[in-house]
Order: C-alpha cells, then sequence, then structure tokens
C-alpha cells in the first residue's frame, strides 16, 4: 500500500504565537517551528498500516526552507522518504490553493491513501482533507479515531462530540485523523542517523505545472482583513449560593458541554 | 539550565537532543508517582530501550549505538537530572552487557549481544556477597563442573534489578581461593534455582528494586562461560573502571538538577524585601555547587575520553567517581538548605535528591576503595 502523509510546521502550540504585522501570516521567525502535532498520530498511524500490510510511506510538506526539519524529524520516526513543495510564491496561500498545490503533488505520487492531521494546531481549518478527497475524487475520510484497513477497503470511527460514526470507502482515499488514534512513537537513534539519508524530493510549483498566480497572495480566495491579539482573560461567572447554586453550576457545566 | 555541551560530533548532538526528549515526556511526569509507590518502571525503560538507549557504547555490528564513553556518558548524565533509578538501570544494564562484549567470544558475541542491545532485555550483575562487598575477591558462591553445565550454588547481595531482569552477570568461585578462582557465567534469569529474596527497604531509589539472590544448585550450560575459567575477577574489575564512570556521570546529573532547582528557587524566594539569590551568603553557596558541578562533569569526561581513545583510564575513573558523588552528597545538601524547610518536605525534589545522592558514594565501589585505588596507584609511581 502506498501511503501518503501530510506534514506541515507550525509554531510550537506550546508558546505564545503571533501573526506577522506586515502581511498577517503566522510569525514563523520568533516561534520555535515543529511538527504540528496531530500530524505525528497520522504518521504513527501510517507507520502501523505499512508494518501490518507492507508498502511505502512517504511524507509530504508544503512549507517555507525551514520545514525541511520537520521533514527530517517526521523521517525519523520511519517513513521511506519525502517529498518538499518549496516554493518563495507560496507565501500567503489560503487553503484553498494550498489544496491545489498539495493535490498536484500526490497526483505525482498516486497513493492509495493519504493520512492527515484533522487539524493544524496553527489554523485548525480542518478543510484540508475535504479540499484534497475533492481535487482527487478520492473518498473523505475525516476525523478518525480508530481506522481498519482490509484489502481495498477502509473503515473509520468518525469522532463526534457524543460519540462516533463508522464510515467505510474504498482506496483511494483521504483520512484525516484525531489525537485519539494512537499513540505516536518517538524516533530512535538509529532512525534519527537513517533520516539523514532518506530521499527528500523538493518540487517547484514549476514542477507541478501550477503558476504562481494562482497561489500566494495574489491568488488567495480569503483575506485576513485585520487582526488584534487576544484581549485579556476576563474575571469568571460568579455564583453565588442562594440556594440554587448547585442547579447553576450543574448549568453552567452543560452550557460549556462539561458533562 | 541549558549545559554548554561539548559534543564530538552532529548524531551525539541529535542523541542529546533526543534523550532530552525522552527526559522530558517518558520520566519527568512519572517519577515521583512511581518513586512513592516503589514500582520500577519497567516500560518506560523499554521506551528507552526501542529509542536505542539501552545499548550506546557497543558495537553496532551487534546492535549497539556505536557511540564513545564520552557521549553516552553525557545521555546517563540527562536522564539522572530527571530519574536516578532509570539513570542507574541503564548505568547497570549497560555494564552488564560488557563481559561479553569485551572478553565473550565471537560466537558467545553473535549468539547474545543483539538480543542484549537491542532494549527489550533488561540486565544485572552479581558480584557483591552479603559478607563480601569490597572484598570481592573472597566471595563464595560456588559453581562446580558436572558434564556440559555448571552447578552454581551460594547467595548474592545489592543486586540491581533482582527479580526484574532478564540475565544475570554472576561471578562465582569455581576453582580455589582467591581471585584465580572467579569465572564469570552469562545466566538466563529464568534458569530453575535462581530465587531472588525479598526487596531491601532502601533510603533512595526506590523504584529500583534491590535484593539478594539465592542460587541453589542452579544448571548454567558450560558456553555461558564468559572469558576463561579463572578469568572472572578480572573481567569484574575492568568491568568496574567503566562501571565507575556511569556512576560519576549519575551524580554529576543528579547534582545539576538540585543545583538547577535551587537556583530557580531562590530567584523567586523574596526574603527582606529581596530575592534570596541576591544575599551574597546564598549567592556565593549556588557559585561554589555550578563550580562543583562543573568540575565533577570534567572530570568524569575527561576519563571517559582516555577511554575512548585506548588509554589507561582506571585511576581516572577512580577519581571522578570519587570526586563525582562526594559532590553530589554535598551539592543536594546544600540544595535542601537552599530551600529551608521546603527543603525538607516531598512537596520539592530536593530531599529526593539528597537520599538518592548518598547510594552513589557506596556503589560500584565505596568512595573508601577508590581512595584505595588511587593511593595505591600514587605508591606504585617512582
Amino acid at each position: 500500500m502506498k501511503i501518503v502523509v501530510l506534514v506541515k510546521q507550525v509554531p510550537d502550540s506550546g508558546a505564545e504565537r503571533n501573526l506577522r504585522s506586515d502581511d498577517s501570516t503566522v510569525d514563523r521567525d520568533s516561534a520555535n517551528n515543529v511538527i504540528n502535532e496531530m500530524d505525528e498520530y497520522a504518521i504513527e498511524e501510517a507507520l502501523k498500516l505499512r508494518e501490518a500490510h507492507g508498502g511505502e510511506v512517504t511524507i509530504l510538506t508544503m512549507g517555507p526552507e525551514r520545514a525541511a526539519e520537520s521533514i527530517r524529524k517526521a523521517l525519523s520516526m520511519g517513513p521511506d522518504k519525502a517529498v518538499h513543495v518549496l516554493d518563495d510564491a507560496l507565501h500567503g496561500s489560503c487553503a484553498l490553493a494550498t489544496s491545489k498545490v498539495l493535490a498536484a503533488a500526490l497526483k505525482t505520487l498516486e497513493p492509495d491513501l493519504v493520512i492527515a492531521g484533522a487539524e493544524s494546531t496553527d489554523a485548525r481549518g480542518q478543510v484540508l482533507p475535504h479540499m484534497l478527497a475533492e481535487r482527487l475524487g478520492a473518498a473523505a475520510l475525516t476525523g478518525a479515531r480508530k481506522l481498519t484497513v482490509d484489502g481495498a477497503t477502509l473503515t473509520i470511527e468518525r469522532q463526534t462530540e457524543e460519540g462516533y460514526e463508522v464510515v467505510t470507502a474504498s482506496t483511494p482515499a483521504v483520512v484525516s485523523v484525531w489525537d485519539t488514534i494512537n499513540e505516536p512513537r518517538y524516533p530512535s537513534f538509529k532512525g534519527i542517523m537513517e533520516a539523514k539519508k532518506k530521499p527528500v524530493q523538493t518540487l517547484s510549483l514549476g514542477d507541478l505545472g501550477i503558476d504562481a498566480g494562482e497561489v500566494g497572495f495574489g491568488g488567495a480566495s480569503t483575506a485576513v482583513v485585520e487582526h488584534a491579539r487576544r484581549p485579556p482573560r476576563q474575571g469568571g461567572t460568579r455564583v453565588n449560593d442562594d440556594g440554587e447554586g448547585g442547579v447553576k453550576l450543574v448549568e453552567f457545566l452543560v452550557s460549556e458541554k462539561f458533562v | 539550565m541549558n549545559i554548554e555541551r561539548f559534543l564530538p560530533t552532529e548524531e551525539a548532538v541529535a542523541l542529546l537532543e533526543l534523550t532530552q526528549e525522552l527526559a522530558e515526556h517518558e520520566l519527568a511526569p512519572k517519577v515521583d508517582d512511581f518513586e512513592a509507590r516503589g514500582e520500577f518502571p519497567r516500560e518506560g525503560i523499554r521506551t528507552l530501550g526501542r529509542a536505542g538507549l539501552l545499548g550506546l557504547p557497543y558495537p553496532e555490528e551487534f546492535g549497539g549505538g556505536g557511540q564513545p564513553y564520552e557521549v553516552y556518558l553525557q545521555v546517563l548524565e540527562v536522564l539522572a537530572g530527571r530519574w536516578l533509578a532509570v539513570a542507574e538501570a541503564v548505568s547497570v544494564h549497560t555494564l552488564s552487557c560488557y563481559p561479553v562484549a569485551a572478553h565473550g567470544s565471537d560466537s558467545q558475541r553473535k549468539r547474545f549481544l543483539p538480543d542484549m542491545l537491542g532494549g527489550e532485555l533488561l540486565g544485572a550483575y552479581c558480584l557483591s556477597e552479603p559478607q563480601g562487598g569490597s572484598d570481592a575477591a573472597s566471595l563464595t558462591t560456588r559453581a562446580v563442573r558436572d558434564g556440559d553445565d555448571f552447578v552454581v550454588t551460594g547467595t548474592k547481595a545489592w543486586i540491581t534489578h533482582a527479580g526484574v531482569a532478564d540475565f544475570y552477570n554472576v561471578f562465582c568461585r569455581t576453582g580455589g581461593p582467591g581471585p584465580e578462582g572467579i569465572s564469570c557465567l552469562l545466566t538466563e534469569a529464568d534458569t530453575a534455582g535462581i530465587t531472588p529474596q525479598a526487596r531491601e527497604k532502601t533510603m533512595g531509589l526506590r523504584s529500583s528494586p534491590v535484593a539478594q539472590i539465592a542460587f541453589d544448585s542452579a544448571r548454567v550450560s558450560a558456553d555461558r562461560l564468559i572469558g576463561d575459567e579463572g578469568g572472572g575477577f578480572r573481567i569484574a574489575m575492568s568491568a568496574l573502571d567503566s562501571g565507575r564512570l556511569g556512576i560519576a556521570a549519575c551524580a554529576v546529573g543528579l547534582a545539576q538538577a538540585a543545583l538547577d532547582y535551587a537556583v530557580a528557587y531562590s530567584r523567586e524566594r523574596d526574603q527582606f524585601g529581596q530575592r534570596i539569590i541576591d544575599f551574597q551568603g546564598l549567592g556565593f553557596m549556588l557559585a561554589d555547587m555550578a563550580t562543583q558541578v562543573s568540575a565533577a562533569r570534567a572530570l568524569t569526561l575527561h576519563a571517559a575520553r582516555l577511554r575512548d581513545a585506548g588509554r589507561r583510564y582506571s585511576v581516572e575513573s577512580a577519581k571522578a567517581k570519587l570526586f563525582a558523588t562526594d559532590m553530589a552528597m554535598k551539592v543536594t545538601t546544600d540544595a535542601v538548605q537552599v530551600l529551608g524547610g521546603y527543603g525538607y518536605v516531598a512537596d520539592h525534589p530536593v530531599e529526593r535528591y539528597m537520599r538518592e545522592a548518598k547510594v552513589l558514594q557506596i556503589v560500584e565501589g565505596t568512595n573508601q576503595i577508590q581512595r584505595l585505588v588511587i593511593s595505591r596507584a600514587l605508591a606504585r609511581q617512582h
């Protein structure tokens, strides 16, 4: 089975993150850039499938030059090779344009299965897997907490707020996963060493037959009009217990879906 | 605190990063619970094994990491800063692979080492006996040849990993009295007649099982004899030279953790209107602690580099073990002092560090034995 895992480099979600003041894109210079957390689960799921069914796992990343660090890190977990779509003209691309580029790259790789994190910790749009499935004419199995492969038949448990749905499709398919699906492995020391020797192919927009005007700020279907820092935390709601305190607390918890 | 490390290769830098990540995510969150319950973190150690940390200073052709001691010891240091029992486990396991790696035959190395270095197995080292720790040459556990087997009878004491190890290096008497009568047998833990006894109740390292092991006519195949018959004592002593470096590195890591905690605390804690680190009496104490830690690290890595270069390092290794572990006792005690009353309670880790430091002055040769090694070398010099 040929599996491609989408890996995005994002600013570490554990630290303070900002948008740039000049063009409102993610400020990568001042951040500690890491593999998007959910993508590690996607890699783990791909590696488990390879262990069970054989095949090949390829990492696909679109991002600036420094994303190469995250590609190496991803490869150190065990995938076979990587493709890095790298082009200065990509800066400022919207989700739709990103899906066009990734779909073009995926067509050159002809995977049976594409696995992605359900969302990235920077944009959190959750739209890319659906867009890719549409562009590729592949099934979209999104938000999985469990994935089973039986020949060409894929079954996922799609995580919902109330429980889960069982969704079945055939390959080719795009599967997006949540962090409930597995426990990603650590890279091994040997894996880190081997990752340095694994092939990483770099593709430009030209290689993919995409015009620079279709991507970046010029080709964007959405724009950030303005942005502001998160407002300071407000004081919480105070519940005075005049006999109804317990009820009010439960109502609050229910309204926030804690219970 | 970020330590300015001087590492020989890029791969060593990557290895230290991986170790940091494992220590941060797999050890730090669990240590308090496991120490409180006295539970051995077998799964955590397997995780380290799968990452390749259980065979670092051994050749890659047998599944080892091919790393010099200089690098391996800095890995131990990082682990010890988070969880000394785990660092000790890595050190003891690594030591347990030494006899067959250094003195085993080619066929023994091919047969045993890949599994021992593979990360799934854990080793132990059985040298001390109830009546003889420092005076190891007087050991009395007997191995009598019977056909293709040795039949082992006796009691070993202070065995780290007793009951959890998969294999034991057993030093036993196959000949007459004295060091020339001792041999080394690599035995499987589930051999009939090998029975770990009740765990000792220890001052520190409570997650690490230590116990006596009884050998009652345990039959060990003679092809598990490592080195020559009668060559066991030499193996034990040369293994200890390496083991001492492991303990020295553990001491450096533990002391660094105590120092880091004391510094962080004294930058936060205000008394009489200022941070306590800004009182010279306390600031100087921290300065002395920091200097001692750096000196011990330098001494330990110097001995390691001699070993890596194939030079004699036995005496330097004894000095490193002596200095680093005495230093760790002092620095962890001072860290408790910096925290005052808070240092004496288990809400802060420094009381654990202080309890743990003590054992490092005792294991792999007491510090009195280290002084003996060093003073004998001085007496031999002309």
